[in-house]
């Protein structure tokens, strides 16, 4: 744990119209780590992320990208700054193609070698992008485009990227696929991630570091590791069921954090 | 012989509405907004060009004075978004609607207090001249404003496909919020969409003044390229050009053949039958999302 913070958070709070989704967050993601955020269907993930990438404006707390406050940006100025968002539900470019999906990913950058050699490390990882170049992007399976989103986003030669769900509507093939490639990243472009996920499994095989959340708030947060071993993580994310002492329901007990 | 005649005629007639319904489709791609305006930027482009060159205005050459008309009319569009048009974010579609009829409004009689409300002809160094074609004696203005139209086209098409501000401009428009996220500044890229949409009004208003005159009414012919931009499929680029290119060829021949008083219904009628035959318009492109 002794590398540097590249991400930090302190006490977010942000707002959907009167709705206040994020109740004050604090969290760190340190250089080359992959970090996990769980939590069920409403727990604000997704808010939190659109806060953190400036598609929301936050109400309250700061963020910062290498000790540089970047809340209250537009967002393009914060992917400049090299904080990249991929979004859930693949979000792409229907009728452009697949190539040039790709090549926008480098919008905000004018360095053209840099861009052909980074352009050539995102084939590698993902050959069929290559392959189906010409092809218009809204043609491509589910998967190949939550693909071409991922790939979209290293384009833009992030110092953090954050993943919304990769795995969202994939087939557990695919999702294990995906998951590879990210820990492929991970590991040998030193790429750091903070990641969102339902798919609790997967997420905390492939994460250094975890949080819960539930209802705009971080309950938790300990190694991955220990996170998979935790009982209320289990039970409520990981779907172990066990009998209880007179074989009473789990739903019964409390979670350690109410 | 006739045929023909008409024909060109016809084009030339139809490429200034496919130039306006080129404009109608720009912004509403890039914006989801209608600007109803657009028929009156047409109108404002011709006159601004007409006073910077007309003798008894400012006098220009006729040559300065067309960039000079296209680069207000663009400062004009982008100001216009900044200022207006960006504060309507998150209201109901209708009022952007109701919004730019009411500045069409303001346009017209304003060009109306200015110039006053005669028409007017543009000063071209080519006003009379003919261009004989293997029998056929055409208006130099007329050849002109089909080949300035195919050039802008082709200039448009190369824009999008190539430059990555035409992409970038692509790519706001298929999906606003996947743009935001690539850091494709959004809210600029659609002020300079607005201002395309400008330049593009004032080079079919420039088009338009060159063979025939103008006056501030002109601008409600906006609502004939409305029609063409319907019948070629609201938010397709090239679908616009060729609708406006349906409506001017079918004008002359249906003042032709038709009694008077059907012949203008000609344009509306058609409109009503391809939306009813073919609802997404001749050219549609559609996408439906997969999930």
């Amino acid at each position: 744990m002794s590398n540097s913070v590249v991400l930090k958070i302190d006490n977010l709070e942000s707002y959907y119209g009167p709705i206040m989704a994020i109740r004050g967050v604090s969290l760190e993601v340190r250089q080359g780590q992959i970090v996990t955020i769980l939590g069920a269907n409403g727990a604000g993930k997704t808010t939190l992320l659109k806060t953190i990438s400036g598609v929301m404006t936050p109400a309250k707390g700061t963020i910062e990208l290498n000790n540089e406050p970047i809340a209250y940006l537009e967002a393009d100025r914060i992917v400049k700054k090299g904080l990249v968002h991929v979004p859930e539900g693949r979000e792409i470019f229907p009728l452009l193609s697949v190539y040039e999906n790709v090549i926008i990913g480098a919008y905000t950058r004018n360095d053209k070698k840099q861009i052909a050699a980074d352009l050539e490390m995102v084939y590698n990882y993902f050959p069929i992008l290559k392959e189906r170049g010409k092809q218009k992007a809204g043609t491509l399976s589910g998967g190949q485009q939550q693909m071409l989103a991922i790939a979209r986003g290293l384009m833009s030669a992030p110092k953090v990227m954050l993943l919304d769900e990769p795995s969202l509507g994939l087939s557990p093939l695919l999702v294990e696929e995906i998951f590879t490639i990210l820990k492929r990243l991970n590991k040998e472009q030193g790429v750091t991630m903070l990641l969102v996920e339902q798919n609790a499994r997967v997420a905390l095989e492939v994460a250094d570091y975890g949080y819960v959340m539930e209802i705009g708030r971080i309950v938790m947060a300990d190694d991955a590791k220990k996170l998979a071993a935790s009982k209320d993580i289990q039970a409520f994310y990981l779907g172990v069921s066990e009998a209880g002492e007179r074989g009473q329901k789990r739903y019964k007990q409390r979670k350690t954090w109410r | 012989m006739d045929f023909w005649q008409l024909a060109i005629s016809g084009l030339a007639n139809g490429s200034v509405y496919g130039l306006i319904a080129l404009g109608f489709v720009l912004i509403y791609k890039a914006t989801e907004a209608v600007n109803f305006a657009q028929g009156d930027f047409m109108m404002m482009g011709a006159f601004i060009t007409i006073w910077l060159t007309n003798e008894q205005y400012l006098g220009f050459s006729f040559w300065l004075a067309i960039p000079l008309a296209i680069l207000i009319m663009a400062l004009l569009g982008y100001l216009l978004d900044v200022v207006v048009i960006r504060r309507m974010f998150g209201q109901p579609q209708i009022a952007v609607i109701i919004l730019t009829i009411a500045l069409g409004f303001i346009i017209r009689f304003a060009a109306g207090a200015i110039w006053s409300h005669e028409p007017q002809l543009l000063e071209t160094p080519f006003a009379g001249r003919e261009v004989h074609f293997g029998g056929l004696v055409l208006g130099f203005e007329e050849v002109a404003v089909i080949i300035v139209t195919l050039l802008l086209t082709m200039f448009l098409f190369l824009f999008f496909k190539k430059a990555k501000l035409g992409k970038a401009m692509q790519a706001a428009s298929q999906n606003q919020l996947a743009a935001y996220y690539v850091g494709i500044p959004v809210k600029r890229i659609q002020s300079l969409v607005w201002a395309l949409g400008g330049s593009v009004a004032a080079v079919a208003g420039i088009l338009f003044a060159s063979k025939g005159a103008v006056d501030p009414s002109t601008g409600l012919l906006g609502i004939k390229a409305f029609a063409a931009a319907v019948i070629g499929g609201f938010g397709s680029l090239p679908g616009a050009l060729i609708g406006g290119l349906i409506i001017g060829l079918i004008e002359p021949f249906a003042a032709y053949g038709l009694p008077a008083g059907y012949s203008q219904v000609a344009p509306y009628a058609l409109m009503l039958l391809v939306l009813i035959f073919r609802p997404a318009g001749l050219f549609s492109q559609m996408h439906k999302k997969k999930v």
